[in-house]
C-alpha cells in the first residue's frame, strides 16, 4: 500500500469538481426523468455519492482528514435513509399495487 | 494520471446507463458498477478507509437492499409507464442547465491547483480512527442513535397492519 501515493499525481482540482458536478447533474436528471420510485431513489444515491467523492477530493487537497470523517457520517445517514425509504416504497406498493410516483398525487392541492 | 480519466469516464458512462436503462434490475446493476468506480477513485486518492467502507456499505448492504426490495415487489419487468416526450426533454434541459450553472461558476475561479497528497497517512484507518474517536465522538454516538431509530422505523413501516388495530 505504500506504493499507491505515487499514482496520485497532478490531477487538477477542477477536474474532480467537473466530474462530481457531472454525476450530480446526471442524478438530478434521473430524478426528473423517471417515474419508478426505486430508480428515483437510486438517482438520489448517485447524488449523495458524487458529493462524497468531492468531499474526499477536497480533504486530500487541503490535507485535512475532517472531510473524510464527514463522508463517513454521510454514509451512515445514507444507510438510514435507504432503510426508511425502501420501507415507505414497500408500504406504497402494498396500498396502491404500483410504485409509479404519479399515483401519489393525493396531496396535490 | 490517465487512470483517473479512464475511471472518471467509466463513472459517467455507467451513471448515464443507470438513469436510462429500461429495466430497474439493470439499473441497479449499473449502479453497483458506478459505485465500484467510486471505490477506485477513493483508492487513487489513498483514502483506504473510505474505499473499504464504500465497498462494504454501499455495494454490499445498500444495493443488496435495493435488489431485495425490487425482487420482493416483483417489478423486474419493463412495466414502467414512460413520461411524455415533453417532460423528458424538460428533464434533460433541466439537468443540463444545472451542470452549465456549476461549470460557469467554476470558470469564475480561473485557477486550478493540483490535488497532491501531502500526508500519505491521511486516509488510513489509524489516522481517521484517532480523529473520529477524539474530536467527533459525540456525532459518532448520535449517528448510532440515528441508525437505531431508522431500523425501528423501517420495521414499523414495513410490517403489515393488523385488523384489530
Amino acid at each position: 500500500m505504500e506504493s499507491i501515493p505515487q499514482y496520485i499525481q497532478a490531477i487538477p482540482l477542477n477536474h474532480y469538481i467537473l466530474l462530481c458536478a457531472l454525476i450530480f447533474s446526471i442524478g438530478v436528471t434521473g430524478v426528473l426523468l423517471r417515474r419508478n420510485a426505486i430508480v428515483i431513489f437510486m438517482s438520489v444515491e448517485l447524488m449523495l455519492n458524487s458529493v462524497n467523492l468531492l468531499l474526499t477530493a477536497f480533504s486530500v487537497y487541503r490535507g485535512d482528514a475532517t472531510g473524510q470523517v464527514f463522508v463517513f457520517f454521510i454514509m451512515a445517514l445514507a444507510a438510514a435513509e435507504v432503510a426508511i425509504g425502501l420501507a415507505i416504497i414497500v408500504m406504497i406498493y402494498r396500498n396502491t399495487n404500483s410504485i409509479d410516483i404519479n399515483v401519489l398525487n393525493r396531496l396535490k392541492w | 494520471m490517465s487512470t483517473f480519466y479512464f475511471i472518471a469516464f467509466l463513472s459517467v458512462f455507467f451513471s448515464i446507463l443507470v438513469i436510462t436503462a429500461k429495466n430497474p434490475v439493470h439499473s441497479i446493476l449499473y449502479l453497483i458498477l458506478t459505485f465500484f468506480t467510486f471505490t477506485i477513485h477513493y483508492i487513487l486518492m489513498n483514502a483506504q478507509f473510505l474505499a473499504i467502507v464504500n465497498f462494504i456499505v454501499y455495494m454490499g448492504a445498500i444495493l443488496v437492499l435495493f435488489l431485495y426490495t425490487l425482487m420482493l415487489i416483483n417489478l423486474n419487468k419493463d412495466s414502467e409507464p414512460l413520461k411524455s416526450n415533453l417532460v423528458k426533454v424538460a428533464a434533460y434541459i433541466g439537468g443540463a442547465c444545472f451542470f452549465i450553472t456549476i461549470v460557469s461558476a467554476l470558470k469564475a475561479f480561473n485557477t486550478s491547483q493540483l490535488v497532491i497528497l501531502t500526508n500519505p497517512n491521511l486516509g488510513l484507518v489509524k489516522n481517521l480512527g484517532k480523529i473520529l474517536f477524539n474530536e467527533y465522538l459525540l456525532p459518532f454516538e448520535v449517528s448510532s442513535i440515528l441508525l437505531l431509530s431508522a431500523m425501528v422505523g423501517a420495521v414499523l413501516l414495513a410490517t403489515k397492519e393488523t385488523k384489530t388495530a
